[in-house]
Order: structure tokens, then sequence, then C-alpha cells
């Protein structure tokens, strides 16, 4: 019980408060900002995988059909490690930003394209279930009233797809928030590695000299309840939507 | 772009392929094991979701709130820290695998809930009055119309499972990821990024691939053969008249 009271004491500094807040902070920034740019590359994906059909343009279908199918099926985690090795990082990057040191600017960086990348592969699925959803008359009639192609899929298609996809691009919004926890990993500066970081040093700050697991309880749980309202509070617009439609 | 093109890196990563072997296994077993695990958990729950006890419902409802969402690292530290710490330590691989369960066992619950509620209540209604109990209820007439519903989503859950095993490195997990990561910064054997990053890819590939391209398969069928039969109602009725 003691060492219980000893946990909930780290929460009364205002510090972490403002460290760990800074962390959902991070996490929020990092998955809208992943969301925004997979719904632009992942609609170029989905539109070239849907309707380059004919002649040399099927290398594009074939591209954006492999991007999609390879980073589907393969783990987050793998783009992470391969981004931090592989992704170079503008020079503009190469000084100390938003309270962080050079070195996590980059590794910022770095894990973010990686989720942008990683969500652009199941944004470009999702669209194309919206494309798909778009009665096939709408093209004809397009044509008939002198659109090109182009045109068509900006002003008829599109947005008919992006209406009915509204829900489950916010779901998808929760999943980004989830799998931005994997940056953690390479202990890129969000929610999850903040929370973790806390921990290993909880001796310092919970005035008794060691960890203990009521520890373990109060942070991860702080970190699990400010996920779960962020997420739930998502999920319940979603719902309210689909109830709508 | 170092190495992709070095024959010694590759050789490299051929000398210890044992450890991409022994990754890959490792990463099976726990996404095996976490699987039976899910396939409980969600029956269960997507049982008591659709039963008609007013307290179970709520208490799955609040299971799949809560792990829906929440990051599955998160709970996967959770359960590993807690049980590290007050000196009980659960192994990396045990702990994988139950957090694993338990997270896709939320997913699995919803997909058996949405299947079950799929099928009509008229169902329901028509069994109970022929004296069918709660188990034959289920057994005979509900599952063998909802198990079509059910299965394709089922799969994507088995391929989310195996890519979620990755979640293990957190805690110093010897999954097909972790081993990678360890095998390109380790000091005899460090600096074959791109053939090692690539293996590790193709392997997942190959067991991901096959599985989600059956699931997208099997559920387009599924949506034809309904349109279809939605038609032949359409056409069948507008005959009468």
């Amino acid at each position: 019980m003691e060492n219980l009271a000893a946990s909930f004491a780290i929460l009364e500094k205002a510090s972490i408060w403002l460290y760990i807040l800074k962390g959902v902070a991070f996490t929020l920034i990092i998955s809208v900002i992943a969301v925004f740019l997979g719904i632009l590359i992942g609609s170029l994906l989905a539109l070239l995988r849907n309707y380059c059909n004919r002649g040399f343009s099927r290398i594009l279908k074939w591209t954006a059909t492999a991007y999609i199918e390879i980073f589907r099926n393969t783990p987050l985690l793998l783009w992470i490690f391969i981004c931090l090795v592989f992704c170079p990082c503008p020079g503009f990057l190469d000084r100390k930003m938003f309270g962080l040191t050079t070195v996590e600017v980059k590794l910022l960086f770095k894990a973010a394209v990686a989720l942008i990348l990683f969500t652009s592969s199941v944004i470009a699925e999702i669209v194309r279930g919206g494309l798909n959803s778009v009665a096939h008359g709408q093209f004809e009639a397009g044509h008939s009233q002198g659109f090109n192609i182009v045109q068509i899929m900006i002003y008829i298609v599109l947005p008919q797809a992006y209406r009915n996809i509204v829900p489950t691009l916010l779901s998808q919004v929760i999943t980004t928030i989830k799998d931005s926890s994997y940056l953690a990993n390479v202990a890129v500066i969000e929610l999850m590695s903040r929370v973790k970081k806390l921990l290993s040093s909880a001796q310092m700050y919970n005035g008794t000299g060691a960890i203990h697991v009521s520890d373990v309880f109060v942070l991860f749980g702080l970190a699990a309840v400010i996920y779960f309202i962020i997420n739930f509070a998502l999920s319940c617009v979603v719902r309210s939507m689909q109830a709508k439609a | 772009m170092s190495g992709i093109l070095s024959p010694q890196a590759w050789e490299k990563v051929w000398t210890f392929r044992g450890t991409f072997l022994l990754g890959l296994g490792n990463t099976i077993q726990v996404a095996l094991l976490g699987l039976l695990l899910a396939f409980i958990l969600g029956i269960i729950f997507g049982l008591m979701a659709t039963g008609e006890n007013k307290v179970l419902k709520v208490i799955s409802r609040v299971y799949v709130e809560l792990i829906q969402n929440t990051p599955l690292l998160l709970q996967l530290c959770f359960l590993y820290y807690a049980f590290a710490f007050s000196s009980h330590s659960l192994g990396i691989l045990v702990s994988g695998m139950i957090s694993l369960g338990v997270y896709h066992g939320a997913y699995i619950a919803e997909v058996v809930r949405a299947g079950i509620e799929a099928v009509p209540k008229g169902q329901f209604e028509a069994a109970r009055s022929q004296g069918f109990s709660y188990v034959q209820r289920m057994f005979y007439i509900i599952l063998p119309q909802s198990i079509k519903i059910i299965l394709p989503p089922l799969v994507n859950q088995v391929v989310n499972m195996i890519k979620n095993t990755s979640c293990l490195y957190l805690i110093g997990g010897s999954d097909l990821i972790s081993l990678t990561y360890s095998f390109v910064t380790g000091e005899n054997t460090g600096g074959a990024y791109a053939p090692a990053y690539i293996l590790s890819g193709v392997l997942f590939f190959c067991i991901c691939f096959p599985l989600s391209t059956l699931a997208s398969v099997w559920e387009n069928s599924l949506k034809k053969r309904e349109r279809r039969v939605v038609v032949q109602k359409k056409t069948a009725l507008e005959g009468r008249v």
C-alpha cells in the first residue's frame, strides 16, 4: 500500500504531467499527419490500381498493387527499422526543434516516414473500396457530359467515394494512433516510449529507491486511460456516423 | 543501399540462416498459440455479447472496448512488467502469447458477434419453438449460417496476428523481427542490413500474402453471391406481380 501511495506521488509532479502530455501531443500529431499524407498517397495508389487497365499504364497498376500488397503483408516494425537505416533525412531537419535533440528529430522524421508509408497502403485499400462502391453509371454520365477522365475523378467519383468511406477512415485514425506506439521501439518521443522511460527511472520519482509493481500499474494504467479516452471518443463518433448512414 | 548487391553480406545472412529460421519458428509458435487463445476468448465473448443475459453482455462489451481502444504494445508491456516486477516473470514468449491472444480475442469476439447478429431473428425463434436447447440452437441452426460471414475476417485476424508478433521486440523477444534486428546490429554479424531486412520481409510476405489474398477473394465471392441472391429474389417478386 505504501508503494502504491509512492507510485501515485509520481503523478503529483507537474513536470511529469508536462512530459506525458507532450508525448500525447506527439502521438496525436504523428498520427494525424500519417493519416493525411496516407490519404493523399493512398488515393493515388487506389486510382492507379483501379483504373490503369490499358496499355503501358498497366505497369503503374502493377507497381501500385505490389506496393499495397508488400506493405500490407509485412509488419510495421520492419519498415521502421528499414527507414532508420535507409531513409534519407533532409538537411533542414538536422537541428534542434520542438524541444528535441538533433538525433531525436531525425529519428522522429524517419520513423514517421515508415508510419506514413505503412498507413498509405492500408488507406489505399479503403479508398479502393469507396471507389468500387460508386455506381458505374456515374462514369458514363460524366463521359456523356464531355468530362475527361481526370475531371470525372475529381468532380464526380472521388467526392462520392470519400463520402462513403469517412467512417472507415476515422477508424483508421484509431488504428494509426495505436500503431504509432510501435515507434516506441526505436525511442521516438511519443506517449508509449515516454511512459516506458518514466518506468525505467521510476525509482527516482517515487522516493522509495526501487521500482515496484504499483509503478507499472500507475504509469501504464495512466497511458491506457489516455489512449482509451482518445480512441473511445473517436469510435463513438464513427458509430454515430454509421448509425446515421 | 549498403550491401544489397554485395555477395559478402548475402553470404553472412546465409551463414546465419539458423537465426532467421529460429525467429520464424518462434513467430509462428507465438502466433499459433496466441491464435488458439484468441479463438477461445473470441467465441466465448462473442456468444456472451449475443446472449440474453445483460450482465454478460456488459462484461463482453467492456472487454472489447478496453482492448480495442488501447495499443497492443501497451497491453504487452503492462502484462510483462507487472509480472516481472512482482518477481513472477512469465517469460517473453508466454507473455507475448497471452497478450496477443487477449488482443485479437477482442477482434474475433466482434467478428463472431457480427456473424451471429446477421442471422435473422426468426431463425432463433423458430429453433426455440422447436424445442432446441441453447447449444443445439447455436450448433445446428445459427452457426452453419453465420460461419461463412465469420471466416473471411478471421483469416484477416490471423494475418494481423502474425504481423503483430513483432511487438515482442519491445520486451526483448526472440521473434523474427527482433532476431533480424539483433543480427544486423550484432557485433560479429552486423552490417548486412539490406539482405537481412529483405529476407525477413520476404518470410513475412510469404506467410501473410496468401492468407490475406484468400480472405479478400473469399469475401468478394460471398458479396457477389449475396448480390445474385438479392437480384434473383427481386426478379422473382417482379415476375409474380
